[in-house]
């Protein structure tokens, strides 16, 4: 299992637009991964690919969310999709 | 040829085939089964490919749509195949449940979930419920409910319109609208006025017509026929051509011999304000506050509404706007104010009256409407909905003077308050009718039943006698104290001849009806606009009273109105 710490960077915060495009990077991957705000246990991290988890989630701009994965090919898919927490997709 | 008719709500000729909204879907009943002849997994695969057939619909139709609404078809696609929504019904399909109940209850945990989060997540809830809407609809194998998608243009055929559906009706696809259902003052009539879409409403029978069939419809006579030949296509032309004629307003209300009728719009915020004075509109006849407070858990701040004020009033430079305090309740309900519980909504504690359940409220946006006045120049008037009785006129007229506002008012919508015009304006310096509600209370008819229509109609004579008696209370008080209307009665070009010929000395209306209402004004004179209110006063019904006023005004068939 790998792991991640990103800080969400959009004004928004993780709704509208910027919630759909990261759920839409998610679901193309091969892999699942999951997300919880920071010091969540991990059993209740939600699918990442959700767009309505996301929503649920709520996370505000600033607001540190910890991204898991396993399996082939996690730690590069963990790294794009910090970056894409990391950009913000409010302004792109 | 097969004939229909309802009542005319939107003036227009049109040609085009029909389509028919399809039925609203019904709730899988609680607790239905699994088809015993399908197992859970079986179940769980067609939900999984019915959501995907969902999501490649919505997908394929925002191809094609604008870039607004392109936004959203692109979110509720996205949500159709949604691991949240899709394994909470896989998991109540394992517990025995069918995949229409599985889904539907999985939907409205989801939905609830995004309420109770509130504001922007609050409202994509009704895009929860669609997409599960649409998921029911595709396992049925029934058409997904909502507007019909069609990239041609189409006749809408409709029992009723909800509001969430005139949300999406869109203009350039649908080129008429007709409902079996509602009546001239229901929301779908507002609607239709409002976008200056050719409407008729309560047109019985229309079910039996195939979707394709092709039609001719006149809003205006309230018509439709099947077959149409070259008689209704030359009075498509004519009416082309003269509304191009109707669509411009040149900013003054006049009648044939020069008396002035004020011509002003009713509007529902800053944007609809920029839109009605660019239309011509002498004023503001109606602002409706109520967009500052729906859809909302609790009360605007005092700052915030006196922004939206204020942007009401600058798009009318010095011109008059008159303002309606909050009208909560019944048709507009609102968390903090009102009693969802009440068995009778339309008689309960609504308009005014809510001031005295929550006192503050209405003090609060009185203070605010002060505050936006003095920093504009327009000419702020203020006016409480529901008032039934003089010492409620007097209390609201004090509570205006208290807050620094100077020029109170009443709406007349209730029967009372026409029948004691002379005491309330003795107490206030205005009154304005509205004649939506004047029309529900007076004939005990809900607006928003179209077994009804007949009754919930603005012509009825009783209803007229009314307006006759609020002008007669204001010359016995003395003080010229004027007496507008302000309800969709205004914007009906036959019956506003009549309005003014009882007196009333302004109309304020839908700012897409002041082109159409000034053309016919502008072809009578104050005196025969009284002689016409007269007879349609002694009419023995509101079609009689229609009938006689239209036949005396030549312009309605010229300009095919």
């Amino acid at each position: 299992m790998s792991e991640r710490l990103a800080t969400i960077a959009s004004a928004s915060g993780l709704h509208a637009r910027p919630a759909a495009l990261f759920a839409e990077a998610a679901g193309a991957l091969d892999i699942e991964v999951t997300i919880a705000p920071k010091g969540a246990p991990e059993d209740e991290a939600l699918d990442a690919s959700s767009i309505l988890s996301l929503m649920t989630l709520g996370a505000a701009k600033g607001d540190e969310v910890v991204l898991r994965a396993s399996g082939d090919g996690a730690e590069a898919a963990l790294d794009s999709l910090v970056a894409l927490l990391e950009t913000d997709l409010d302004a792109v | 040829m097969q004939n229909f008719s309802g009542v005319g709500v939107m003036p227009g000729r049109v040609i085009g085939t029909i389509r028919h909204m399809p039925p609203a879907l019904s709730e899988p009943p609680a607790g239905e089964k699994l088809d015993a002849s399908v197992t859970a997994e079986q179940a769980i695969a067609g939900l999984k490919e019915a959501a995907a057939s969902v999501q490649a619909d919505l997908r394929t139709r925002a191809a094609t749509a604008s870039p607004e609404a392109k936004a959203v078809l692109e979110a509720t696609a996205q949500m159709a195949t949604d691991s949240m929504l899709l394994k909470g019904a896989n998991k109540l399909i394992n517990t025995g449940l069918s995949a229409e109940r599985g889904i539907w209850e999985s939907g409205e945990t989801v939905a609830q979930m995004l309420i109770t989060l509130g504001g922007y997540m609050a409202e994509r809830a009704t895009d929860v419920l669609d997409v599960r809407a649409r998921i029911v609809a595709a396992l049925r194998g029934v058409p997904a409910p909502g507007i019909p998608d069609s990239t041609d243009p189409f006749i809408l055929v409709a029992e009723d319109l909800a509001p969430a559906d005139t949300a999406t009706l869109d203009p350039a696809r649908v080129v008429a609208l007709l409902t079996t259902g509602g009546g001239p003052q229901s929301h779908t009539a507002i609607i239709a006025r409002a976008m200056g879409l050719t409407a008729i409403v309560a047109a019985k029978g229309l079910e039996v017509l195939e979707s394709g069939t092709e039609i001719f419809v006149d809003g205006a006579a309230g018509t439709i026929s099947t077959s149409p030949g070259d008689e209704e296509r030359r009075a498509v032309a004519a009416w082309l051509k003269n509304a191009e004629l109707l669509s411009v307003f040149d900013g003054e209300g006049v009648m044939a011999d020069g008396h002035l009728v004020p011509l002003l719009a009713n509007v529902g915020g800053g944007k609809d304000a920029v839109k009605a004075a660019a239309a011509g509109a002498q004023g503001v006849g109606l602002l409706r506050t109520e967009f500052c407070f729906l859809g909302r858990d609790t009360e605007p701040s005092i700052e915030e509404q006196v922004a939206e004020y204020r942007a009401v009033f600058d798009a009318f430079g010095s011109k008059k706007v008159v303002v309606r305090t909050l009208d909560a309740g019944a048709d507009k309900p609102l968390p903090f104010l009102t009693d969802a519980s009440e068995p009778n909504p339309a008689l309960g504690v609504r308009g005014y009256r809510t001031d005295t359940t929550s006192p503050g409220v209405l003090a609060r946006q009185l203070s605010a409407i002060a505050t936006a006045s003095a920093g504009s120049e327009a000419e702020v008037w203020v006016m409480a909905p529901m008032v039934s009785t003089p010492s409620e006129a007097a209390d609201f007229a004090a509570m205006c003077a208290d807050a620094g506002l100077s020029i109170p008012g009443v709406m007349v919508e209730v029967p009372s308050a026409a029948l004691s015009s002379e005491s309330i304006l003795g107490q206030v310096s205005f009154a304005s009718l509205g004649t939506n509600d004047l029309t529900q209370y007076t004939m005990a008819a809900d607006r928003q039943l179209g077994p009804l229509a007949a009754l919930n109609n603005p012509w009825q004579p009783a209803v007229l006698r009314l307006i006759e008696l609020t002008v007669a209370g204001s010359r016995a008080e003395g003080n010229h104290k004027p007496v507008g209307v302000c309800g969709e009665a205004a914007a009906d070009p036959a019956l506003a001849v009549v309005l003014v010929g009882l007196g009333v000395s302004t109309l304020s209306m839908s700012a897409r009806s002041l082109a159409s209402v000034a053309a016919v004004l502008k072809t009578v004179t104050l005196e025969r606009a009284g002689e016409l209110a007269q007879l349609a006063l002694a009419a023995p019904s509101a079609e009689a009273a229609r009938t006689v006023v239209r036949e005396a005004l030549p312009a309605l068939a010229e300009l095919g109105l």
